[in-house]
This record gives C-alpha cells, sequence and structure tokens, in this order.
C-alpha cells in the first residue's frame, strides 16, 4: 500500500447526499459530527462541493426524477471515491420499493461500496460501517 | 552568493514554510476541537489532507477557461511563497531591500485576487458568488490594513525597508507601546483576519451556504495548492504584523509574540459567527477605518 492510499485512508472527505429521503438519515449523520461521536478524529470532514470529496454517504429512495442526477454528481467527484448507502431506503428501498417514482435501488445505477441499513441508523451503525469501508480501501 | 545558492535558498524556505504552515494549522484545528469539548483530529491532519489530494484526480469544467483556472492556484502558492522568503531573508540574513515593505503589500494581495480569477474562470454559479464576495473583501480590508502598514512606514522615518523598520525599533522601542502603533496593531490584527479569510470574514468561501464558494470547482492538487497557500499566510502574515509592531522575530520571545496573535485569531474564529459582505464592508470601512485616522493624530505622542 503506497503512501497516497494511506493518506486516503487518514483524511476520508464526505459529501452527503440525499436523493429523496425523509431527512431522518440526514439527521443522524450530522449527529456523527457532534462532540460524542466527532469522526473529525478520524481526519473526515463535511465538505459542501462533490469535487472535493472522497465519499458519498447517499440517503434516501433514489426518485425517477435524481436518476440522472445521481449519475452526474457521481461523475463530478474526484476519483478514487467510494459510495455509501445510508439507510434502508438507499439499501434496497424499504416499504417504497414498489412506488410509482421508485427510480431503482442504488445499486443498480452506481456502484456502491459499502451499505448501512437501519431507519435511521444509528450514529454508532455508521461509524462500524466507515470501519468497514476503511478495510476496503486496504485491499 | 551566486545563482545556485539563491535557487537552494529559496527551495529550502519554502520546504520550511509550508511543513510549519501546515503543522500550525493541524494546531488550530486541534485547539478549534478542544474548544467545542470534540477530540479533534491529530496534528498531522493537513499533510495527510495535502498527500491524499496529490493522488487524487484533477477535474477541468467543461465551461471553464482551461489556462487560467490551471495557473491561478500556481500564482497564489508561488506569490505567498515569496513574500514567505523575502520576510526570512530581511529577519535572518539582514537584507537591507528597499521598498520590500511595499513589495509584500502587494504580493500579499494576490492570493485573494488568484482565488477570484480562479473563481471567475471556473464558470460555476456557485463560485462566480464567491468570487464577487472575494473581490468584495479585498477592497474592504485593504484599506485599513495599508493605512496600517502607511502608519508604520511614518513611524520608522519614511523608511519602507523591513530590516529599517526593526532596526529603529530597537532604538526607539517598539511601535506597539505608543498610542498610534497600539491602535494600529489592532486595525492591521483586524486586517489579517480578512486577509486569512478565517471565520467571521469566510464569506467567499461560506461552506454552509455557497458549498465551498471560490473553491467550489476546485479538485485534487489543485485544491491542495489552495490549501498550502492558506497554510504559508497563517506564518507570512502574523510574522509580518510582529516585523511592523512588535519588533521583529527575535529567538524565544519572538516565538512568544507569535503564539499570543496565533491564540488570539483562534479564539477571534471560533466565538464568532459569519458575518454578511455588507456587514464586513461597513466594518472595515466604517469603525475600522475611523480609528486608523484618529491614530494618525498620535503619531508623534
Amino acid at each position: 500500500m503506497d503512501i497516497k492510499t494511506k493518506a486516503l485512508k487518514k483524511s476520508l472527505w464526505v459529501f452527503h447526499l440525499s436523493v429523496g429521503s425523509c431527512n431522518n438519515c440526514d439527521i443522524e449523520i450530522l449527529d456523527c459530527l457532534t462532540p460524542k461521536f466527532d469522526i473529525e478524529r478520524f481526519g473526515m470532514v463535511l465538505v459542501g462541493s462533490p469535487r472535493h470529496a472522497d465519499v458519498l454517504l447517499v440517503t434516501g429512495i433514489v426518485t425517477k426524477k435524481n436518476v440522472e442526477r445521481v449519475k452526474i454528481l457521481y461523475q463530478q467527484t474526484a476519483k478514487p471515491c467510494f459510495v455509501v448507502a445510508i439507510g434502508t431506503c438507499a439499501c434496497s428501498g424499504n416499504m417504497f420499493r414498489f412506488g410509482y417514482n421508485m427510480g431503482g435501488p442504488l445499486k443498480n445505477i452506481i456502484p456502491v461500496d459499502v451499505f448501512i441499513p437501519g431507519c435511521p441508523p444509528t450514529p454508532a451503525a455508521m461509524l462500524a460501517g466507515i470501519t468497514k469501508l476503511l478495510n476496503k480501501v486496504k485491499e | 552568493m551566486n545563482l545556485l545558492n539563491i535557487i537552494l535558498l529559496f527551495i529550502g524556505w519554502s520546504v520550511f514554510l509550508v511543513v510549519a504552515g501546515l503543522f500550525v494549522l493541524g494546531i488550530e484545528r486541534k485547539i478549534a476541537a478542544r474548544l467545542q469539548w470534540r477530540v479533534g483530529p491529530p496534528i498531522w491532519q493537513n499533510f495527510t489532507d495535502v498527500i491524499k489530494l496529490s493522488g487524487k484526480e484533477i477535474l477541468i469544467p467543461e465551461k471553464a477557461n482551461k489556462l487560467v483556472f490551471i495557473i491561478a492556484p500556481f500564482a497564489a502558492f508561488l506569490s505567498a511563497l515569496v513574500s514567505g522568503v523575502i520576510i526570512i531573508l530581511s529577519l535572518l540574513y539582514g537584507k537591507i531591500m528597499p521598498g520590500d515593505l511595499i513589495l509584500l503589500i502587494y504580493l500579499l494581495t494576490v492570493p485573494s485576487l488568484c482565488l477570484f480569477l480562479g473563481a471567475s474562470a471556473s464558470g460555476n454559479i456557485l463560485a462566480s458568488v464567491g468570487a464577487s464576495r472575494e473581490i468584495k473583501l479585498v477592497l474592504a480590508y485593504e484599506l485599513p490594513f495599508i493605512a496600517a502598514m502607511i502608519l508604520v512606514i511614518f513611524k520608522s522615518g519614511f523608511s519602507t525597508s523591513l530590516y529599517n523598520i526593526i532596526k529603529i525599533q530597537k532604538e526607539t522601542g517598539i511601535n506597539f507601546l505608543s498610542v498610534a502603533g497600539f491602535l494600529g496593531f489592532f486595525i492591521a490584527f483586524l486586517g489579517i483576519i480578512g486577509k486569512l479569510g478565517i471565520v467571521p470574514f469566510d464569506i467567499a468561501e461560506a461552506e454552509t451556504e455557497i458549498a465551498g464558494g471560490v473553491l467550489v470547482e476546485y479538485s485534487g492538487m489543485l485544491l491542495g495548492f489552495y490549501k498550502m497557500t492558506r497554510a504559508i499566510l497563517f506564518i507570512v502574515l502574523p510574522v509580518l504584523l510582529m516585523v511592523c509592531f512588535l519588533g521583529g522575530f527575535n529567538g524565544w520571545v519572538g516565538l512568544l509574540k507569535y503564539i499570543v496573535i496565533f491564540v488570539l485569531l483562534v479564539l477571534i474564529k471560533n466565538t464568532n459567527p459569519r458575518v454578511r459582505i455588507d456587514q464586513a464592508l461597513r466594518f472595515y470601512w466604517g469603525f475600522t477605518t475611523i480609528i486608523i485616522f484618529i491614530s494618525f493624530l498620535f503619531l508623534r505622542v
């Protein structure tokens, strides 16, 4: 593993992308920044632009209108980048999977690296998921 | 001193400036975290960030003017480096360069202008909002900052060389202890908050409202160069303040002076909300400018 990959593991910048969620997962993501969980001690920062991001946190079912936008955002992110599906909606579609505006599960649209189920997943679950992602970066 | 020596000197001090700046920024992040009762990132976090950014892909937007978009970060980085090396030359090597204070005032404006140019060239709407704010902020803080520098020039008998400014302060007592110098120090201090673009005046890259503003389209190492520019300015601007008002950077006392200015900057950063651009303009052109012009009345006191 070269030094750049090592550095990537220690400084994941996170872009938070909500594509039709009920905002519950989004609030739980913000909880990860609070003093109790404090993901900045692993070097993770919430950034405002996909150009700066290393990780896309996707929440919510992908609605039909948002399919194109998710693809564009994935292309706009500087590679190497990872995609994390947060919440049962992003993982499988939850109870909306037969809905009239369901654009398909996220994994059919862009490659997903880690799934974190839960409605919403607790911040501790998200940290566990991020640890899995870090192990994946090692490979 | 032949050409090779000069080049080696420049490269050596450049590496020192970048490393020291990134280290100082790391301490700043750690203090900010501790003030919020968090653990915070390790002190070497910013090195990790820059190394990581060097391995990332560089994306150039379709609508961008590619030449300006790519050159702007390099120009900002180089001008910050040159200003740092000029200060170090007159501090440590005793070089007398007439007019280098004026040269520094120009060079330290270049990073902001490059941010403005790069953002305008990127063709992004949020970046253009950021660019407009950046150039307004430059207009706002330059007036009191340059006035404070002119105050220093008056105090040191119309000498514009950093070496002479330090020498005169050694003979007649540091500027900070006179009324005009005391006021001038605080005004110049407010000026460098704007120049550094830290929190009360980080309107140009407000992450939460315009998503990084001027930096929104930058990725990979181009973003890394802006990070390093910011890191170098975190060393250069407080040292410039020390040279002009506190009698230079001399040994452990100098380090103590730097730490005092640095702690003041961090405390202001962590206890203030972001202001609007009109509030920033009113602050710099109203209160601050009035104080600096009043302090000109006390020049001979």
